[in-house]
């Protein structure tokens, strides 16, 4: 039996880290003053589901924390208790509990059961201040509540757009059906069901028990009310209307005078209201729109009832529905994607579509090729027929290549998190925003940047915004902004942290450079001097910190970014801010590439490492003492990299100037590859050489040409600094 | 390589080696002498085509090869074991093997077969001087007057000397 569940463990796992995720990002957005309710629904639905998994599979420990969880939730979702800053703090605290429960139970490291206990203890806590809090708040906050009220009242106002849902505090109801068919026992059980909803108070109780009319105050949604109705009650006699005092008719000035007496006014409508329904139901054939014409012998007004009944029942459902639609609208806005469809599929399976899709396309390619010798006329179809496949393969590649892709949200979505922890650590008051969530890259990509950029923001926050007095000092709001920002450019993705903070101060940062012996002088570009700040060991803040100030992490970043072939750039201006952007290709798996000739071997170097392409003059040639060679491009004199030399191959041009000259610029540094021809640009899909054999010098990868044969990738990074330590 | 020394070493096989052994190999030449390699570890066999060579790469690596879309080293055992002559033609066979996870290519003189092997065929390997340690040797197999020399292919590719796969994670 264990063992059949086991196979299930690992999808329990990844549902409950989605649904932890989900969570975190509900609490997050939850504003404490004025809660979603359709959040705290959802925070509920994922700790139900959480503790129903868990209860499946024996995890005690995550059961007996999610039910604490739910305990309080339901609480608040019923009304029963505000929700408070620290309750979301607990909430936080209680998701990484059982985020450390999931690893452990996943066999990745040990849950601690004191933290667990401790927090179960908080909530528990937290659950049972209930009482006590509830009739405090009713009276400390006797002004506030008056607020609801008034915002209630201009709500209504605005043809009572406001959704049942949005209000707390519960609504009352007007409920009429006609009771025919239904015996004394089911009605009773159903007025018990009621009652629980919330307050029920009967508004007409006639003797015939063919018709039954009543109010009914509570929290609960209309479809609450609706489903514990439609057990015992045919639907369609059965009419629940929003029991507001006023209707679309009445204005803002109008609404005014009445929030003084508005409970007044509410119950006052509400039983002229259903003192005009009894007039009209009294025959009872109001509730059937079905039934057959209202009998001739009716006087005048109970028709112009009979006629309007209807009408105001329709009147009624359709802002309903309107309103309904408009808070789920509202919901869906608020949480993109979350419902979306898809599916899992394990990664090595779409490596293996991404494969077989490149095989594909050289398979295509080779096709092509041979069918170019054929003539066009005599094989007319042969050639629609390959031009057809062409568009097919390079589709199908376009798609299996977008599975890889991910929107950057996948990353984003963790800072408001960071944002919000550091920023109270630190006592300051930050804002973080997010633009471009749905900008894709890669899979792989998203990964390996999740950690830099959480480096990033953190010291962003650490050593850039300041604290609220300084900002007012310097006549900036108290709260400062922290801004991510992702799009595309080319090629490229960029991906931007930004701070209105104190900005990034030369001075200091070359007097740190010169006290560590860094070789800097006051001429250096600011570019130059921003870069310092990623040297290895290299810190300005005055006090470490455990957020940051050790000087370690930035030249992580760096490394990292430059590790998945992207750079990064600062811009900062002192008291205006800083913003540091990263440049990353797309995606890891393809390349622009420039091929290039050395003998019989070919070469692809990447494109963006690559400045201008030249023949040059065998002037332009020098030596230096003897062997080193440089040439001079516009006034520069470059090292000369022969790619043959390094490689030990055998070249059909040995002379410089009968070759030709690739520029290359990497990490500031320029030098001069040579090469015997350019051959071509291309895509080239990144094959690794490590998989199955062994990292190589000066070569990063490998990819497959059209022909079917193997290219090198050429490490030109580490080219151009081997050629740099070899000048120096 | 003497005769006499196969048969100086008959005794019973010991079950350190007899207990781990797969039952069939697959033969194949170097020069004059007679391989076996377990037929599980190998995942094809297919002719040697264009091959793109590695920059300062031991001279037995003679390049990697596109094996549908996957890249694969390959390694002249000639070469390796100074055993025949190194040149390349339509007969020259490379052995696919899957081994320690990874997929490379060994170039061979030619594919005999796939034979046979019963635990009282195989002896143990006597020590002898060879360009091959012995450690990376099974054990020799008799069948009729043929000699196997019974290659633990998966130790011998993973080991540091040939230098395929990088030993420190660094």
């Amino acid at each position: 039996m264990s063992t059949d569940l086991e196979q299930f463990y690992e999808i329990f796992f990844e549902e409950s880290s989605e649904l932890l995720a989900d969570m975190e990002t509900c609490l997050l957005r939850l504003d404490v003053n004025s809660p979603d309710l359709e959040d705290l629904n959802a925070i509920f639905r994922a700790a139900h589901s959480i503790k129903g998994g868990a209860g499946t599979f024996g995890f005690t420990d995550m059961t007996e924390m999610t039910h604490m969880l739910e305990t309080l939730l339901d609480k608040l979702r019923k009304g029963e208790l505000e929700v408070r800053s620290e309750m979301v703090d607990a909430f936080l605290r209680a998701g990484d509990i059982i985020k450390g429960q999931l690893a452990g139970h996943r066999g990745e490291g040990q849950a601690d059961p004191a933290a667990a206990a401790a927090v179960c203890e908080e909530l528990k806590r937290l659950s049972d201040e209930t009482q006590v809090s509830a009739k405090e708040n009713l009276v400390s906050n006797a002004k506030s509540e008056l607020m609801p009220i008034e915002q209630e009242v201009g709500e209504i106002a605005e043809m009572a757009t406001s959704s049942p849902a949005e209000v707390a505090s519960g609504l009352t109801y007007c409920i009429e059906f006609s009771s025919a068919g239904i015996n004394s026992a089911a009605m009773e059980n159903l007025f018990a069901n009621l009652q629980q909803l919330g307050r029920l108070e009967k508004v007409v109780s006639t003797d015939e028990k063919e018709f039954c009319k009543f109010k009914l105050t509570t929290s609960k949604s209309e479809e609450d009310i609706w489903e514990t109705l439609a057990f015992v009650v045919d639907p369609a006699k059965l009419k629940i209307e929003l029991d507001l005092p006023v209707r679309s008719e009445i204005n803002a000035s109008e609404a005014q005078t009445l929030i003084s007496n508005v409970t007044a006014t509410a119950s006052s409508v509400g039983e002229a209201e259903s003192a005009a329904a009894n007039i009209s139901s009294e025959p009872g054939y109001g509730f059937f729109p079905g039934a057959p014409a209202a009998p001739k012998n009716l006087d005048g007004s109970d028709l112009t009832e009979n006629s309007l009944q209807p009408k105001s029942i329709d009147n009624g459902k359709n802002d309903d529905q309107a309103v309904s639609n408009k808070s789920s609208k509202k919901a869906s806005a608020a949480a993109p994607a979350s419902e979306a469809s898809s599916i899992r599929v394990s990664i090595e399976k779409v490596d293996q579509m991404i494969n077989l899709v490149g095989e594909l396309v050289i398979t295509q390619a080779m096709l092509a090729q041979t069918a170019s010798q054929f003539d066009p006329v005599v094989f007319e179809k042969l050639h629609s027929g390959m031009n057809q496949l062409e568009r097919n393969t390079r589709d199908l590649q376009e798609s299996v290549m977008s599975i890889r892709m991910m929107p950057i949200s996948f990353v984003f979505s963790r800072y408001p998190r960071v944002v919000r922890d550091l920023a109270a650590k630190l006592n300051k008051r930050v804002e973080l925003k997010t633009v471009g969530e749905n900008t894709e890259l890669d899979k792989g990509l998203i990964e390996k940047i999740a950690d830099p950029l959480t480096h990033l923001v953190r010291n962003s926050l650490d050593h850039g915004i300041e604290i609220p007095e300084k900002r007012v000092a310097a006549g900036k709001s108290a709260q400062g902004t922290i801004t991510l920002r992702a799009f595309h450019q080319g090629g490229s993705i960029i991906i931007e942290v930004s701070d209105d903070g104190a900005g990034l101060n030369r001075g200091k940062i070359l007097a740190k450079a010169k006290e560590r012996g860094l070789p800097v002088h006051d001429g250096m570009t600011d570019q130059e001097v921003w870069l310092l700040i990623f040297e290895a060991g290299f810190s300005t803040a005055e006090t470490v910190t455990d957020v940051s100030g050790r000087g370690v992490g930035m030249d992580v970043v760096k490394r990292n970014i430059q590790g998945m072939g992207g750079r990064i750039d600062i811009e900062s201006a002192l008291g205006v801010g800083t913003r540091i952007s990263i440049r990353l290709p797309l995606t890891l798996a393809i390349l622009d590439g420039l091929s290039v000739a050395v003998g019989d071997q070919m070469f692809i170097v990447p494109l963006n490492y690559i400045v201008e392409s030249l023949q040059p003059t065998a002037a332009d040639i020098k030596t230096v003492s003897g062997h080193g060679r440089v040439v001079q491009v516009r006034g520069e004199y470059l090292p000369v990299i022969a790619l043959h030399e390094i490689f030990n191959l055998h070249p059909n041009v040995t002379a410089v100037h009968e070759g030709i000259l690739v520029i290359l610029e990497a990490e500031g540094y320029k030098a001069a590859l040579f090469v015997d021809d350019l051959i071509g640009q291309h895509q080239v899909v990144i094959k690794s050489l490590e998989s199955n054999y062994r990292r190589v010098q000066g070569v990063s990868g490998a990819t497959i040409m059209g022909d079917g044969k193997v290219a090198l990738i050429l490490d030109t990074a580490a080219l151009v600094m081997a050629s740099q330590q070899e000048a120096v | 390589m003497p005769h006499e020394q196969s048969k100086i070493g008959t005794i019973a096989p010991s079950n350190s080696i007899t207990s781990h052994l797969a039952n069939e190999f697959l033969t194949f030449r170097l020069g004059e002498e007679e391989y076996g390699i377990e037929i599980l570890k190998v995942q094809e066999i297919r002719g040697y085509d264009s091959i793109t060579h590695i920059a300062n790469a031991p001279e037995f690596i003679k390049g990697v090869v596109n094996l549908r879309g996957i890249i694969v080293p390959i390694i002249d055992m000639r070469i390796k074991f100074r055993l025949g002559n190194a040149d390349y033609d339509q007969f020259t066979v490379v052995i696919i093997l899957n081994v320690a996870g990874r997929v490379m290519g060994i170039v061979v003189d030619g594919v005999s077969d796939v034979i046979s092997l019963g635990t009282d065929q195989m002896r143990p390997t006597p020590g002898f001087g060879s360009v091959i340690d012995t450690e990376y040797i099974m054990g020799l197999g008799t069948v009729d007057e043929r000699m196997l020399i019974l290659i633990d292919i998966e130790k011998l590719m993973s080991s540091s000397d040939m230098g395929l796969i990088e030993q420190s994670i660094n």
